[in-house]
């Protein structure tokens, strides 16, 4: 049918006010607008399932063994045998939460949605330069998703050896359950994810480079494309490398191949696998699993640097350092994947050259920060829920980011390493600001997506409960990491029995971190009624409301293939000339062409 | 019934916020308002908000400190670690006021700089002398902090002493076993082909080669056993079991065949290596002196595991097909400890901090460090063979030679991981 209606679109082109079909412009659209909104729906559902999935492991950390009827409510007889999560399922519910979390809500989710929304409006084009790559991208997002809900559901349960999936214990069906089928759907879902985020990354790239309108030169380019481009050129560069990760594990798997596997008993089995090794894997992975976290991050930091400047009325500060510091974080992240492994048995001289290296990206890092800051200095700002989130980001990265010198600093990571430390430390700097960002942008631009403005008020409401539940659940982590509780534990009981007052502090803190995390989780449900609510019923949007200078806010309210009606507007200026002195309004679209005797640019 | 409850409730407030959104937007209607126009009460608001955020967020984060700091963890117990927390504790001090530095000039301009009607943002696009102090101040920071964070580094991971004693911590599905190099200081060589229930620790002589050897043929399930099995015409198999003898036989062949190369190339002096090593059973307490410099040798049978010594800021992953290394000297003894800690029932601790199975949060081992008197009197125990106790040495002389069974190969390994750990409290009392 794809084909057909593919075929059918083609034919169409000639006329040019043909009524598109349903099936072509909702399920099967080659439009970027369309595909971007259908990466955002899924993103948003994938979202809710992982985040029902966190408050299911949070329940059995702050009260282990005690009956719930919300965890055999959701987890049946099956996997909570009488309201207590089994321990196998306490490890697949996080696995399965991490894999959700970073590939499907803020690798596809965030980036899928705003990359194809904003590219082409922003650089001025008609369309991605291929709709059908674009289209196949969207399909294959979405079967990879299904593939991994579905895997929760079968009787060996879910993949359940973390989301790093390290071998061998996610070669070895033996060794744990998890690594029978559910690793093989787990391995499949990732392909085809991989496949997915290609084709989208290079669409990406090829329409940056190729499609820009007249006047938009790269350094005209809004910094969210900056910030896009980039991790296009991230996820093009490291993803295959986790693809060939992915291979060599199935082939360990399924024909008996010995890449990571050596010297290996499971049970009472005597493995004939020799000379593979292990951390041949951990460096696969993590080639990809560092610039990975950018790939989250960098979309974000795009998005605020639009919103903040918008809303503070000011251009971003320093357009050119941003840039800068956008191309050295994104090489940078690729020669420090090794932080991740310093306690792994890799040579300790090596960890010292991934100490240097991760210690660098620092630098730009704060350099954006410090920027975002002087940006709203003096500022006339504007507290839409977008720029709220905005600001929420800048904090949340700055706060996640510090504790990062710690643990890159690999004498001190020896003492912190795989502890909630950790966690607290990347759910905060990747987790928490790629959700502020991804929500900022949800705000900014549903009028751009449906014509429709979300309810303010409630954003404000959504706002302060998630920005408040969401360092409620993360910001105390650091506390029971640096106690010395190791992640992935299904319970602390351990620790009760070598020292009691430690046991007890680590649980009066996983109480408190699970009631800000069900508090956080009810927050969501404001923003998942003012999103469904607004797209139907929302107040119409006018054509440009937070009045921005972008390519994207002089198309009309309405959708049209092609997105302008008539020629392609020309670009005449960088996009951040806000308050300029001597202009009349506050703002001056990037079309409006230099006024007599106006400086141009920056 | 009460999920039904719960549901209801649920539809109901789904509709009463509805309703509300309803009302809401009627009345801006009503004035005319639109939903990007922030009033300047709101938008007034919401950056009051951000200041009092700001300040419940610092007060927590200063409460959490004060309440939970560094206490859970305790006082560094090993030379290395002592340095580490120096470190930490001069790397705390760097990010946190970077962290309420910057955070307060984030939601302080939030607040300050909120829309003033009638008052135009400042043009500030950028401003090379600020961008090149913002760039360098990190920069020079930084460089203090991987120096001495180099310098640690280098420290903790060179060349262990030649005095060192060295230790074998083995690793499975989910217990530890502690080898000691016993009297020569030298650990015995391995090779996992040996394992069996006399020798979970696959160390190498040339006898254990040959039970190895002798096991693979001639067991029960052994080479000879499986192919008369297989060529009795008055046996029929199942299909599937069939193939899956056929195979286990192919693969048994082939083990056994470098079973015989490890035969030939071995060398019998280096057996002398392997008898003295002390070999406890899985589980048994980890017995340390305090002042005395350890090399540890991390070994994996299943999946990766890692040793993490909370206490002694030490930690390592085992991992299956290769040995790792990390070494620390303790310097305070399990009864200081628990003084300092003013819990008499502490204990270190080494837990499993790699996910490694179902069961991967109980797996851990005592670790007692001992005064070196009493360190001494224990280590005559396990490595002198005593006529009058001869269970508690523990030589692999001693124990394989005797033949009897050690700890069995686990078969159901959690049954094995809620065995109650050794009453290391006991130990420490009797000694």
């Amino acid at each position: 049918m794809a084909a057909h209606e593919a075929h059918a679109h083609h034919d169409a082109h000639g006329h040019h006010h043909h009524e598109e079909g349903f099936i072509s412009k909702y399920i099967f659209s080659q439009d970027h607008k369309m595909i971007g909104k259908q990466f955002l729906m899924t993103a948003v559902f994938m979202g809710v399932v992982a985040m029902l999935l966190s408050i299911l492991f949070r329940i059995q950390l702050a009260w282990p063994g005690e009956e719930s009827d919300f965890l055999s409510f959701f987890l049946g007889e099956t996997w909570a045998p009488g309201g207590v999560m089994k321990e196998s399922m306490y490890l697949g519910l996080v696995t399965i939460h991490g894999t959700i979390m970073v590939f499907f809500l803020l690798t596809g989710g965030l980036s899928g949605t705003f990359s194809n929304l904003l590219i082409p409006l922003q650089i001025g084009a008609r369309d991605m330069a291929s709709g059908f790559l674009n289209m196949l991208s969207y399909w294959m997002f979405l079967i990879s998703s299904l593939i991994m809900l579905f895997s929760l559901f079968i009787e060996t349960g879910p993949a359940s050896s973390g989301w790093t999936i390290y071998p061998p214990l996610s070669a070895l069906p033996q060794a744990i359950e998890g690594s029978g089928l559910g690793m093989t759907l787990w391995l499949v879902s990732m392909t085809i994810f991989i496949a997915s985020s290609l084709l989208g990354s290079l669409n990406y790239i090829v329409t940056i480079f190729n499609l820009r309108t007249k006047g938009m030169k790269m350094t005209r380019l809004p910094l969210t494309i900056w910030a896009f481009f980039i991790t296009a050129i991230l996820g093009v560069l490291s993803f295959p490398v986790l693809l060939s990760a992915a291979l060599l594990l199935m082939m360990d798997r399924l024909a008996g191949t010995s890449f990571y596997l050596s010297d290996i008993i499971v049970g009472s089995e005597m493995l004939e696998n020799h000379g593979g090794s292990p951390l041949l894997y951990q460096h696969l992975f993590w080639f990809l699993g560092h610039p990975e976290v950018y790939i989250v991050l960098l979309p974000a930091l795009g998005l605020t640097s639009e919103i903040i400047s918008t809303n503070s009325r000011k251009p971003i500060f320093g357009y050119r350092a941003m840039i800068g510091s956008i191309l050295a974080i994104g090489f940078l992240s690729f020669i420090v994947w090794g932080h991740h492994m310093f306690i792994t048995g890799m040579n300790p001289f090596i960890g010292s050259v991934f100490v240097f290296t991760t210690l660098l990206i620092a630098i730009p890092s704060a350099v954006k920060v410090f920027n975002y800051i002087t940006t709203i200095w003096r500022g006339s700002n504007i507290y839409t829920p977008a720029m709220l989130f905005s600001i929420g980001l800048v904090s949340t990265f700055i706060t996640g980011g510090v504790t990062g010198i710690i643990l890159a600093d690999s004498a001190l990571d020896i003492a912190v390493h795989d502890t909630y430390f950790v966690v607290a430390h990347f759910h905060i700097v990747m987790g928490m600001s790629a959700v502020f960002g991804m929500f900022a942008g949800v705000y900014h631009w549903f009028p751009k997506m449906y014509g429709r403005m979300l309810n303010t008020r409630l954003g404000y409401a959504h706002f302060w409960v998630t920005i408040v539940g969401a360092y409620g659940v993360f910001f105390p982590m650091h506390f029971v990491g640096i106690a010395g509780a190791p992640r992935r534990y299904y319970d602390y009981s351990v620790v009760g029995e070598y020292d009691k007052p430690t046991y007890d502090m680590i649980m009066d803190l996983n109480v408190i971190i699970t009631v800000f995390a069900i508090i956080a989780a009810f927050g969501q449900l404001i923003f998942l009624f003012n999103f469904f609510y607004s797209i139907y019923r929302g107040p119409r949007a006018v054509q440009n409301p937070w009045r921005s200078n972008t390519l994207e806010w002089t198309t009309p309210v309405a959708h049209i293939h092609g997105n302008w009606p008539g020629a392609i507007p020309e670009v005449h200026r960088w996009p951040y000339d806000y308050s300029k002195p001597g202009a009349e309004e506050d703002f001056i679209p990037q079309v409006v062409p230099l006024a007599e005797g106006e400086e141009g640019d920056h | 019934m009460t999920k039904l409850i719960v549901l209801i409730v649920i539809i109901l407030g789904v509709i009463a916020v509805a309703q509300l959104v309803r009302m809401y937007e009627l009345s801006s209607k009503l004035r005319n308002r639109r939903e990007e126009d922030i009033p300047n009460r709101d938008n007034r608001l919401n950056a009051t908000l951000l200041l009092v955020f700001m300040f419940a967020f610092f007060a927590s984060v200063l409460y959490l400190f004060a309440e939970y700091g560094y206490t859970g963890r305790g006082e560094a117990a090993s030379v290395h670690g002592k340095s580490t927390d120096w470190l930490m504790d001069l790397n705390m001090l760097i990010i946190t006021a970077v962290f309420f530095l910057t955070n307060g000039l984030l939601f302080g301009f939030a607040f300050k700089y909120v829309r003033k009607p009638g008052v135009k943002a400042y043009w500030f696009p950028h401003d090379n002398r600020l961008e090149l102090v913002w760039t360098v101040i990190p920069a020079i920071v930084l460089a203090v902090i991987i120096i001495l964070g180099l310098k640690s580094w280098n420290e903790q991971t060179d060349k262990s002493p030649d005095e060192a004693i060295r230790i074998e911590l083995f690793s499975k599905q989910f217990d530890w076993t502690v080898r000691m190099a016993g009297d020569d200081n030298k650990l015995g060589y391995f090779d996992y082909k040996l394992t069996n229930e006399n020798n979970p620790l696959a160390l190498m002589t040339t006898k254990t080669i040959q039970d190895a050897i002798d096991s693979m043929e001639n067991s029960s399930s052994g080479i000879h056993a499986l192919e008369s099995k297989l060529n009795n015409p008055k046996l029929m198999f199942v299909p599937e079991d069939h193939a899956l003898m056929v195979k286990d036989l192919a693969r048994k062949e082939r083990m056994v065949r470098m079973l015989y190369q490890l035969k030939a190339r071995h060398n019998s002096a280096l057996d002398t290596r392997v008898m003295d090593d002390i070999v406890f059973n899985a589980n048994d307490t980890l017995f340390l002196c305090k002042g005395q410099d350890y090399e540890f040798n991390f070994r994996s049978k299943d999946v990766i595991h890692s040793a993490y010594m909370p206490h002694f800021r030490a930690q390592m992953n085992t991992v299956p097909g290769q040995t790792t290394r990390f070494k620390f000297r303790p310097t305070i003894t399990t009864t200081e400890m628990r003084e300092k800690m003013h819990n008499p029932q502490f204990n270190y601790i080494l837990m499993c901090n790699k996910i490694c199975g179902s069961s991967h949060y109980k797996m851990k081992l005592i670790v007692v460090v001992l005064d070196k008197p009493a360190y001494k009197k224990w280590y005559a125990r396990v490595s002198k063979l005593d006529p009058k106790a001869a269970d508690a040495c523990k030589t692999f002389r001693n124990t394989y030679a005797v033949g009897k069974p050690k700890a069995a190969a686990p078969a159901d390994s959690t049954a094995v991981a809620t065995a109650p750990a050794m009453d290391s409290a006991a130990i420490v009392k009797t000694l």
